[in-house]
Formats: structure tokens, C-alpha cells, sequence
């Protein structure tokens, strides 16, 4: 069977394969709309923060042994106490300024974090085994599934939902958003704010840093592996409005089944096919499908 | 007494003369190269540092055997792989800095720019990193020498042999640039040359990260082998996921540009196996062990064929100058071109009239990791592909340099 000339096990494939790259994108843009939503920072040290995510998973594993799965919850630990460390001795001096400051200090930050690692570690990537419960594949039928990709997806998926019911559902994602509405209100009835925006960074920056986990067996853990996801991240977060958390995540997945599908139908237009929407989106909406006017 | 002393002023006088004529065959008494490379970005394992400390040696070795008459110095600037800064940087040097050539140029674009400017200032170009055939071709000119490889040999040599080895049907990933393009097209050529077939092609971004979607329709296609036309990270993460979806070993990779630090990052695992052409190895012979060893002691890897290539134009273009005592452009070229090439990285090798640096390459295999008995040990030689076959032969060039 064939749909607009594409054989239907070829499309099938493909949306699945978008789909797994619509968790990377869900995942990221999910941290950013986060931190873009409480703090107001554009956190342009997200890339890198991602890169470090599979950079220390790696480290851990060639030089200490520890395993793909400690690392899974050690590494967004570490990195998110990292991004704690920066909230607090200098995005913090920020915040009334105006959002270009924020995002010149975050850029500049990528720049250097990413400047150490290519120094320490050159360019051409490490290479990061697939954990061995996850190893092969199943047949689907109309496609080969490496069951590490699968895995991907049930992780990501678990981490975003899990990420927007507490945010949505839970006392202290009603102190977030409350805080994000009227923070002085919120500080006068009792509330550490500056607490609850330095772990706010912190959990948007362990997110980075978990997706880059969930990246090293995939891709090449390389120094620039972040700085070529982020532009389009970023492109997700505009299209499903700025710190919209359910916009974020839907948006990501979104975005990646339709990359996924012009692979198919032209290729050469995949890396522009995301900015496309955001023109588009942006003429329409103007702050993004799922914010607020 | 007099005429002792006659004698001396005499001397004295010939002395100054002829070291102030000496003195006026090297602009500002100093020969000057530079280095223009990557030394940030996707290049910068390949070229970059290595690229400059490999120039270092070569002007280090030849001034301790040569002992020349006139003063070396290097100065490198990275071009971030984008022609402007490189055009700018060259300018800048040949115009303010008196620098005698710019050297490395990875990529093809920074390359055709900086050629440009060198031939507008007379000054020299010597290209290892890039790739591209269009330097010696319809971009050539008389003041630029393209060194090390390019597309033409590198098809020539990997697509040749694994057509002959059975590998009759192709699908092409393509990075999505003049050198992709470039290279599936030489590739092409010499698949049809030899009974096989091109099935199809799909053209990635540049740069790209995912290839699962590229790599299904490869498969689909059900060619017996799937030619990576790109580079660097690309090369590396479309052998990954080939391996990851189970497309290897069922269908076969040719990477078409590969590089040692490519195979070293990735490991033997997924690339054992795959055949690659190279113009220098560093566990060829004792010459080649013997250079590479000190490269790897200052900087901690084994050279690419682009690094080997740099400190051999460099020693060469410096014999020329001194051969014909002086920096200037012409005569130094001519020199260079009059000289055959004899070092650890070529025997007998010749620039031709297009500027193409003729010499021995090398198709290789990858070894199987239980093979390889120490660090670096990573591959087999398979065939010597001779300098005369090696590259795209004088009567098909377009180059109008050449006369036919």
C-alpha cells in the first residue's frame, strides 16, 4: 500500500522515528519553557547544559564505571546543582533587568562551557554503548525498532507528564505558578520565592541534562551536540508559546512527527521545516498555540 | 699592511654588498607562513591544532638540517570554516603582516576564497583540508598547490574497490553542500564505470544529527550499499545509528571521507570492516611510524593524512625557497613544481600544471577489534593505489592552466 507514493511501511517508520525525536525536542523545550516562565531568563546555556548531561553519563561511565542507569538519575542531579550554582552567583543579579541580559549571560556561559569541553575532549565525539537490558531490536512489521529507541520514548513521555502533573496538580506547583503570577504577593504570605525560583532553574537545567542522558547512546557525545539542538528548541517553545508547559510538550512532539514526515517528502527542507511553522504560527497567533494573548 | 688591509676593507665591502643583496630576496627579511584553519569547530580534530603544530615541526626540522639563511615564522588565525573571516584574515595577513602563503584552508569554500586573494596579492595558497575538485579545476590558478587529497581520489579509490568487490547497488546520503554534491558525483561516475548502480539519493542537512529517517529510506531502497557523502559528525552518527537500526552488516557502509580521528571516536565496533582511502597512515612503514610518533608526543594523537600532508608542503615549499634564494611567488612555485617530492608522507611526488599534488594513496580496511594489538592500530592496507591512477588524469581536466 502506498500513501502519496510513499509506501505506507516507509511513513510508518518515519512517524515513529519523528516521534522519538519529538521527545527530545518535548523534553528540552519543556525545561526552557519552565525556567522562561518563573524566572523570565531565555536560558541560552540550555544546549549546553544538555551536552554536559551526555558528556558527564560518559565520563562516569569510561572513568568510574558507574553504569547507564546511575547516571540516568545522578548526572541531572549534578548538572541541576551546577545550574543552582549559576542561579545563585549570577542569573539571580538579573532578573529586573531587561530578558536580552539574561539571554547574553546564558549565551555567553554556553559558549564557555562549550569552549572547556571541546578543549579537553576535541571534536570528533565519544562513543556511548547502549546499555545492554536495552540492546537490539524488535520487528514491528513495518520496521526494525531498537528497543533503546522505544525506551527514549516511554522516558521522555514519563518525565514530561510527570513534570506537568506536579506543576498543575501539586501544592508546590501552586506555589510556582503563583509565584510566577505575583511573586511579592506570594512572598508576603510566607513563601521563600528566591528558594522555589533557584530550584525552578535547577529542575529546567536537570531536565537538559537528563535528555542528554537519554541522547549519549544515540548520538555522538560531541561538544557542539547541544548547540545544534538548541535553535530549533527554541523554535518549538515560540510555536507552542512562551512558557506554556502542556504547549511545550505537545508542540515538541508535534514538531517532530512533522520533521519526520519531510524527511520523507523533502528532505532538504527537514532543518527549515520548524522555522516555516514558527513564521507561520507566529503571523497567526502571535503568542504561540497554547499562550496567552 | 696596506695591502693587508686593502684586502680586508675590500672583503668587508663584498661581504655587506652581497648580504644586503641576499637580504633583498626575502621580503622583510623574514619567510612567513600562515596557518588559516579550524581550530573551533567540526574540522578542528581533523586539521585544526594538530594542523599548526604539524607546520611547527616541519619549520622546527627544517631550519636544524637546512640551517637557512633567511628567519621562519608562523602565525595562525582560525577561519571557523567560513569563507568571509578566511577572505578577511588573508587579506589582512598578505597585505599588512607580509605573511609569504596561507596553509591548511579546510573546506572547500575558504579554500576558493583564500586562492582568490593569493592570486590577486601573488601570493601562495597550499590547501591540504579541503576537498573539493573545483581547486584544480575550473577554480585553479597558478600561485595555489592542492596538497594532500581530494574528492576525485577518494571516490577513485573507495567506491572503485567496493564496486569490484561486489557491491553493485548504491544509495547515497548526501550532506546538503557543494562538497557532498561533489563527492556523490565523483562517486557516481566511477560506480558506473565499473557495471554498478546508483539507486538513489537522499540529501541530509549539514549539519545533521539524526539520520534514522535518511538511513530507513536507504534501506528501503534495498541497494547493497550505502555511500556516506559528508564528513566529519555526520560520517560518525549515520555509522551509529546504521548499526543501531540493524542495517549493518546486512547492507554494507562506504564512508567516502574519512578521517582516523573519524575511526578513533566511533571505535573498531561499528566500523570494522568498512574500506576508506587515505593518503597517508601512520602505521604504513618506519618512516611514517617514526614522524608520527613525535607528532603524537606533542599532541597526543596520531596525525590524519591532512596533518602529515601540512608538514609535507611545508618542508617542501620551504626547500623551494631556499632553492631559489628568495620568497618570491613565481620563482618559488616554479621551484616547487621543478622539485619532486620525496618524504615520509610521499615518494616521488610532483605538483602538475593545475596545482594538484600528485602521489601514492591508499585504500584501507578497517580491522576487526580483536585485530587491532595496540592504540591507533586501526587499519589494513589493502592496495597502494599509484600516483598516476590515484588521481583525476591532466586529460580531463578543466582546468585552463593545462595545456592539451
Amino acid at each position: 500500500m502506498e500513501i502519496f507514493g510513499i509506501p505506507s511501511a516507509l511513513l510508518g517508520s518515519q512517524l515513529l522515528i519523528g516521534l522519538i525525536n519529538g521527545s527530545f525536542y518535548a523534553i528540552l523545550s519543556l525545561g526552557l519553557a519552565i525556567i522562561f516562565g518563573l524566572l523570565n531568563i531565555i536560558n541560552f546555556a540550555h544546549g549546553a547544559q544538555y551536552m554536559m548531561g551526555a558528556f558527564i553519563a560518559w565520563l562516569a561511565l569510561t572513568k568510574f564505571g558507574i553504569n547507564y542507569w546511575v547516571a540516568l538519575i545522578a548526572t541531572p542531579i549534578i548538572v541541576g546543582a551546577f545550574g543552582v550554582f549559576l542561579e545563585r552567583t549570577m542569573l539571580r543579579k538579573l532578573y529586573k533587568l531587561d530578558h536580552l541580559y539574561g539571554l547574553l549571560l546564558t549565551f555567553g556561559i554556553a559558549l564557555i562551557i562549550e569552549g572547556i569541553f571541546r578543549d579537553q575532549f576535541g571534536i570528533s565525539g565519544q562513543s556511548y554503548d547502549v546499555p545492554e537490558l536495552l540492546a537490539g531490536g524488535v520487528s514491528l512489521g513495518f520496521m526494525f525498532l531498537p528497543i533503546y529507541r522505544g525506551w527514549i520514548i516511554v522516558a521522555a513521555l514519563t518525565v514530561c507528564f510527570g513534570t506537568w502533573f506536579m506543576i498543575e496538580k501539586t501544592k508546590l506547583g501552586a506555589y510556582l505558578r503563583a509565584g510566577t503570577e505575583n511573586p511579592q504577593m506570594v512572598q508576603a504570605l510566607g513563601i521563600n520565592v528566591p528558594l522555589l525560583i533557584t530550584f525552578t532553574y535547577g529542575y529546567g537545567v536537570a531536565l537538559a541534562a537528563f535528555a542528554g542522558v537519554l541522547a549519549a547512546p544515540v548520538f555522538q557525545v560531541n561538544p557542539l551536540m547541544g548547540s545544534h539542538l538548541i535553535i530549533v528548541v527554541f523554535a518549538v517553545v515560540v510555536i507552542g508559546g512562551m512558557g506554556s508547559i502542556m504547549g511545550s510538550i505537545v508542540t515538541g512532539l508535534g514538531l517532530g512527527l512533522i520533521e519526520g514526515l519531510t524527511k520523507v517528502f523533502y528532505p532538504e527542507a527537514s532543518s527549515v521545516i520548524v522555522f516555516v511553522i514558527m513564521v507561520i504560527v507566529l503571523l497567526v497567533r502571535p503568542a504561540g498555540l497554547f499562550g496567552r494573548t | 699592511m696596506t695591502h693587508k688591509k686593502l684586502l680586508t676593507v675590500a672583503c668587508a665591502a663584498a661581504f655587506v654588498t652581497l648580504s644586503a643583496g641576499v637580504q633583498a630576496q626575502y621580503s622583510g627579511n623574514v619567510v612567513k607562513i600562515g596557518v588559516l584553519t579550524d581550530l573551533s569547530g567540526t574540522y578542528s580534530d581533523l586539521a585544526g591544532s594538530g594542523a599548526v603544530v604539524a607546520t611547527q615541526m616541519a619549520i622546527d626540522d627544517f631550519i636544524a638540517k637546512e640551517k637557512p639563511a633567511f628567519k621562519i615564522e608562523m602565525v595562525s588565525s582560525d577561519h571557523q570554516n567560513k569563507a568571509d573571516i578566511a577572505a578577511n584574515k588573508a587579506r589582512e595577513w598578505f597585505e599588512r603582516e607580509g605573511v609569504d602563503t596561507a596553509t591548511e584552508l579546510v573546506t572547500t569554500s575558504t579554500a576558493l576564497a583564500v586562492m582568490k586573494i593569493a592570486k590577486e596579492k601573488d601570493r601562495i595558497a597550499l590547501i591540504n583540508g579541503a576537498a573539493s575538485t573545483p581547486i584544480t579545476n575550473e577554480q585553479c590558478n597558478d600561485v595555489s598547490v592542492h596538497y594532500t587529497y581530494d574528492t576525485y581520489a577518494l571516490s577513485n579509490g573507495t567506491a572503485k574497490a567496493v564496486t569490484q568487490q561486489g557491491g553493485k547497488t548504491w544509495f547515497f546520503l548526501t550532506a546538503d553542500y557543494a562538497f557532498g554534491h561533489a563527492l556523490e558525483k565523483d562517486a557516481t561516475a566511477v560506480i558506473t564505470a565499473n557495471g554498478g548502480k546508483v539507486l538513489g539519493s537522499v540529501a541530509h542537512p549539514f549539519p545533521g544529527s539524526d539520520f534514522s529517517s535518511f538511513l530507513l529510506q536507504a534501506q528501503a531502497s534495498g541497494a547493497q550499499v550505502i555511500g556516506l557523502a559528508n564528513a566529519g559528525a555526520d560520517t560518525t552518527n549515520a555509522i551509529k545509528q546504521a548499526a543501531e537500526f540493524g542495517i549493518t552488516p546486512k547492507q554494507s557502509l562506504a564512508g567516502l571521507l574519512m578521517f582516523i580521528t573519524d575511526i578513533h571516536s566511533l571505535g573498531l565496533k561499528p566500523t570494522q570492516g568498512m574500506y576508506l582511502t587515505t593518503g597517508f597512515y601512520w602505521d604504513r612503514n618506519d618512516e611514517t611510524r617514526a614522524w608520527s610518533k613525535r607528532f603524537f608526543d606533542k599532541q597526543k594523537r596520531m596525525p590524519t593524512m591532512v596533518q602529515a600532508g601540512q608538514y609535507s608542503s611545508i618542508y617542501h615549499y620551504l626547500q623551494a625557497v631556499k632553492a631559489a634564494g628568495t620568497d618570491d611567488t613565481g620563482k618559488v612555485m616554479a621551484a616547487m613544481k621543478k622539485t619532486p617530492i620525496n618524504d615520509f608522507f610521499a615518494k616521488n611526488g610532483v605538483i602538475r600544471a593545475d596545482g594538484r599534488m600528485v602521489h601514492d594513496m591508499y585504500l584501507v580496511q578497517v580491522k576487526k577489534p580483536a585485530d587491532s594489538k595496540y592504540p591507533w592500530d586501526y587499519y589494513t592496507i589493502r592496495q597502494t593505489i599509484p600516483a598516476d591512477q590515484a588521481f583525476q588524469p591532466l586529460s580531463q581536466s578543466r582546468c585552463p592552466l593545462v595545456k592539451k
